[in-house]
């Protein structure tokens, strides 16, 4: 379960997340739409405790990540995986370095990783041959296909994904967002998504959020998307350049 | 006014930095005491003190054949077999070897060290470090730093063999000195003095190339814009600061 209350985080003048409140329950898969600029990858990254918020509370699995001075408390056991925008794979280590990696800082043994690694590969269409190849070798959908492979590694409670078809073309999206859909109903997990890709939003979500200048104005299931007359969100899936929301200029 | 507010934000800009250096620095303290990646040590150990080796060695090389040229014609020919030697050997130890072997490193390390760093900052890897529950501190920044303070004194160590024998050579080979007294002269005249001065300094150099080379590669924005400004940063902040370090610690080591 995540919640986020009241959350607020100002750059400078720029108030990027005004008062904040998201409920995720647990088992969920949730994604957030909204224009660029919005706050979205702010809000992952306060989730994540990359980047601290100015106020509010944000609880996974009923247990605070910030203390009282909003610092960043690095001991809730939930496990997290994250899937990044751009894979963010570690170009110095072979494609099984990168899946197993939070195993080998434990101190697993490699064997066992490179066997775990391999599996994991399997589940998101990758065969044992590109277990010792680098991420530099590996097509923009491969790569993305590995960080998925990462972040359900760990068998994770709770998974992050940032715009996971960003820069993919639309049968690979599809392969991803199906991948994200089955791997997400296997593990039971909790998921949280962020896009602006609404074919991704609908094949991945069980409730939709809207969020617009810092925070959430509609939120609904996949089906109340097409009969919605939120003008927000009826202006979002269709693309339109007039209507209530203005070009962003962050 | 405007030459006022520019001097004024130069200022503020110059303590913000600091500032910043300080708490990373402190961060670096802080990892020490944690977990050792010690395979990341051997590896950056490798990087920094064997690769970089070559390009050490050369440069001392010929900076002791120089050296031993301008004492011997911008100096007293009489005796000039003892004054080559000795002030060859001197110079090499003391400062060439570690200032010209810290900046030589500097250009070559640190500009690497800023660059990688800068490209996994700008890529969310260092991001996805922090998610894999893995300090970033004790993972990329401490190995590099502990690399650089022990491959620097290695490096220098050879760089002063090899820059004293440029100087033997030239010597022996240009200025018709004698190649047994030369090295006799360089034995007498040398102390442990000047040589463990010479690595105290290049251990110091060491920390300040990789500290210079991770901060900037941090603070990375941008892309690759982004990525090239804190390339070109660490190499400028790391040359000037072994500059001013070397005026220091020669005063502390030598003077006081």
């Amino acid at each position: 379960m995540i919640e986020i209350k009241n959350l607020n985080k100002k750059f400078q003048d720029n108030n990027v997340l005004k008062n904040l409140n998201i409920k995720i329950k647990k088992g969920e898969s949730a994604v957030v739409i909204g224009q660029s600029g919005t706050g979205k990858s702010v809000m992952l990254k306060c989730l994540l405790g990359l980047i601290n918020p100015d106020k509010g509370s944000i609880r996974i699995n009923n247990k605070e990540i910030y203390d009282k001075n909003l610092k960043y408390i690095n001991k809730n056991n939930t496990k997290i995986g994250m899937l990044f925008q751009g894979g963010a794979l570690f170009d110095s280590l072979p494609i099984w370095k990168n899946v197993s990696f939070t195993a080998l800082q434990e101190k697993v043994s490699e064997k066992k990783c490179k066997i775990k690694s391999e599996q994991t590969l399997e589940k998101v269409g990758l065969g044992p041959e590109v277990l010792n190849l680098f991420p530099s070798e590996l097509s923009g959908g491969m790569q993305k296909r590995v960080a998925l492979a990462r972040a359900i590694f760990p068998e994770p409670d709770i998974i992050f994904f940032d715009e996971p078809t960003t820069g993919l073309d639309p049968i690979t999206a599809d392969v991803i967002n199906n991948l994200i859909l089955d791997r997400v109903k296997e593990l039971g997990a909790t998921a949280l998504t962020i896009t602006h890709d609404m074919a991704s939003a609908r094949t991945i979500a069980n409730k939709i959020y809207m969020l617009h200048e810092g925070n959430i104005i509609w939120d609904g299931n996949v089906n109340e998307l097409e009969t919605t007359d939120n003008k927000f969100i009826l202006q979002f899936i269709k693309g339109e350049s007039i209507g209530p929301i203005g070009l962003h200029n962050n | 006014m405007k030459i006022l507010i520019n001097t004024g934000s130069s200022v503020v800009g110059f303590f913000q930095e600091t500032g910043k250096i300080s708490i990373f620095i402190v961060h670096i303290f802080k990892a020490a005491f944690s977990r050792w990646y010690l395979k990341n040590i051997f590896t950056q150990l490798l990087s920094i003190g064997y690769l970089s080796l070559p390009v050490v060695a050369l440069t001392s090389f010929f900076t002791g054949g120089a050296l031993a040229i301008q004492i011997y014609y911008g100096g007293n020919q009489f005796n000039s077999e003892i004054i080559v030697s000795s002030i060859v050997a001197l110079g090499i130890t003391r400062e060439l070897g570690p200032v010209l072997g810290g900046i030589v490193v500097a250009g070559r390390v640190s500009a690497a060290i800023a660059a990688e760093l800068g490209t996994m900052k700008v890529t969310e890897q260092i991001d996805a470090l922090k998610t894999l529950s893995t300090d970033p501190f004790e993972y990329l920044v401490l190995p590099r730093v502990i690399a650089g303070i022990i491959a620097l004194p290695i490096l220098v160590g050879f760089a002063d063999i090899i820059g004293i024998m440029g100087g033997w050579l030239v010597g022996v080979q240009s200025l018709g000195f004698n190649g047994t007294a030369y090295l006799q002269n360089t034995e007498i005249f040398l102390d442990s003095k000047d040589i463990i001065s010479g690595l105290i300094k290049a251990s110091a150099f060491g920390f300040i190339i990789t500290l210079m080379g991770c901060f900037h590669g941090f603070h990375s924005k941008g892309g690759a814009q982004g990525v090239g400004k804190s390339t070109m940063n660490a190499v400028v902040s790391s040359s000037i600061l072994i500059l001013a370090t070397n005026y220091i610690m020669t005063n502390l080591l030598f003077v006081s």
